[in-house]
């Protein structure tokens, strides 16, 4: 049975081993097999951020495509690298994906840059290696896997909570153990994470994967980061972590048809939206 | 899920539900015939309609019906890919009422006139979920090893089958049943932790009552992690199994 947040938060630290051994005992893998799949990920998650970061080509539909590049570009003009970094390599996943390149789905392909932008980010800031990133990407998979016990991880079932939400906090957990937190130091932070996400919904314009999706995975792998600060720091989700889960489950199931993937509703719906989606399905 | 499946699959944009889902329900679909499929009419519901196109949800669909995994680079070519494969494919828009809103319908038949149609659904994430065979209710995602059995209901069926999976060494993690009326056509879907041995498959076909028998490999990347599983890239499926 695949453990809640609660137990994870319960397990000795660091959560990741826990997490691994539990897994390893349902699914009758080694550990080592998943510890190198796992790092095989990275290394994929980590070509799509180079590729992403060299490419200004434009997506299927020519609304995003540079701007990974483009940033990565700029001058930094608020003097802060880690923000920057992290911005920039979560976006190149994104356009990647948009360009229909190759990439790692985590947990989504709509939410595929979050957490390399937010692991792969705080790792090239502060030097560490990629075989570092392997348990914390671990611990990342089981705050997902725990979050999907209570509901289904996809927009069109929740809404871009349930994608973006979940990656966000999935990389709160990995980027809190990176830096040396507890395992209840992580699972608070996917809780904040989470809980400062309720409610986001998924209108996609023209019903493409990226606008806003693109700069969404950009602004939520900084927003784990955060999490993760504040978590570091002993600060605490005052709901429970199962409990954050089921109210976004609950709004999930409240939300409109229209606010879940089906560009019917939101910026799908504004003017230039619609002549987005006029245009595309001319082609 | 595993912990594979939610840092994955390394897949071909844009979407994991549209794109390697849709992918992978064809893996799966492609397994239930004997040899390659020729023709497949798919139809699209709700979700999978109406955003389906943006995101290369149909060339997805025929590259998983040509056994590319999501990650293959033909993906985004797929309908050229198919054209030199002789696969002919159709989609329309379909509501197959209360199911996921990322669900398709696909009907396959094969050059001898086999057919089949299952529906399933894309439940996230690249997750697969198939809820239809042959308009008969089974249950499984493609990340174990799947034996489906359609027969003649009858006493003790059921129990055969689960004495010779446990004779052949393999554990059964789920299993579905259901039939059209006492007496008349039935179908069991198990998921299993490994595949059936090849003996005790041909073993199970001979079986009177056995109408038909598949065993689905596994699509899911946890598979991968063991060097097993996994679908055959282009040749035809490696399949056990009969049809009366």
């Amino acid at each position: 049975m695949t453990p809640t947040l609660h137990e994870i938060m319960q397990a000795p630290s660091p959560a990741s081993a826990w997490v691994l051994a539990h897994d390893c005992a349902e699914s009758g893998l080694s550990e080592g097999a998943v510890k190198a799949a796992m790092q095989g990920r990275i290394a994929e998650m980590r070509d799509s951020v180079r590729r992403g970061l060299a490419s200004s080509a434009p997506s299927i539909t020519g609304m995003v495509g540079w701007n990974a590049k483009g940033l990565h570009d700029a001058p930094d003009v608020l003097n802060a690298p880690l923000l920057k970094r992290v911005q920039a390599y979560a976006m190149a996943v994104n356009e990647e994906n948009a360009r229909m390149g190759r990439i790692v789905a985590a947990p989504t392909a709509g939410s595929a840059g979050t957490i390399p932008g937010a692991l792969i980010g705080v790792a090239d800031h502060l030097g560490l290696s990629d075989e570092q990133l392997v348990m914390p990407m671990v611990l990342a998979a089981g705050i997902g896997q725990a979050i999907s016990r209570q509901m289904f991880i996809s927009g069109a079932a929740g809404g871009c909570q349930a994608e973006i939400g979940s990656s966000a906090a999935m990389a709160a957990a990995a980027v809190t153990e990176l830096l040396g937190g507890s395992s209840r130091a992580c699972v608070h932070a996917a809780s904040m994470a989470l809980m400062n996400t309720i409610g986001l919904v998924c209108d996609p314009v023209g019903g493409f994967v990226e606008v806003p999706c693109v700069s969404r995975n950009a602004f939520f792998a900084v927003h784990a980061v955060s999490a993760a600060q504040l978590a570091l720091a002993n600060l605490e989700s005052f709901i429970p972590p199962d409990e954050v889960v089921t109210a976004m489950a609950q709004v999930g199931r409240m939300m409109p048809l229209e606010l879940r993937e089906t560009a019917e509703g939101g910026l799908a719906q504004t003017p230039t939206g619609l002549a987005v989606t006029a245009r595309m399905e001319g082609k | 899920m595993s912990l594979l499946d939610m840092i994955g699959p390394v897949m071909i944009g844009p979407s994991s539900s549209h794109t390697a889902g849709a992918c992978r329900i064809g893996l799966v679909a492609r397994q239930l015939l004997r040899s390659a499929p020729v023709t497949a009419r798919i139809g699209l519901h709700a979700s999978f309609a109406k955003t389906g196109k943006g995101h290369g949800t149909l060339q997805a669909m025929v590259a998983g019906l040509l056994g590319f995994q999501p990650d293959d680079a033909r993906l985004p070519a797929a309908f050229a890919e198919a054209a030199a494969a002789g696969l002919q494919f159709e989609f329309h828009d379909t509501d197959l009422g209360d199911v996921h809103p990322n669900s398709a319908q696909v009907e396959l038949s094969a050059a001898d006139g086999e057919h089949v149609t299952l529906i399933a659904s894309s439940t996230g994430g690249g997750v697969i979920e198939v809820i239809r065979v042959d308009g008969f209710r089974v249950s499984f995602s493609g990340a174990s090893a799947t034996l489906l059995t359609r027969y003649t209901d009858a006493l003790g069926v059921i129990a055969r089958v689960a004495s010779l999976v446990a004779a052949d060494h393999v554990n059964i993690a789920a299993l579905v049943c259901s039939r059209e009326k006492r007496g008349g056509a039935a179908m069991l879907c198990t998921e299993l932790d490994q595949s059936l041995s090849p003996a005790a498959l041909g073993f199970l076909s001979g079986w009177p009552e056995m109408d038909w028998v598949r065993m689905v490999r596994p699509i899911m990347d946890a598979a991968d992690a063991i060097g097993g599983g996994g679908t055959d890239g282009m040749g035809v499926p490696v399949l056990a199994g009969t049809t009366a």
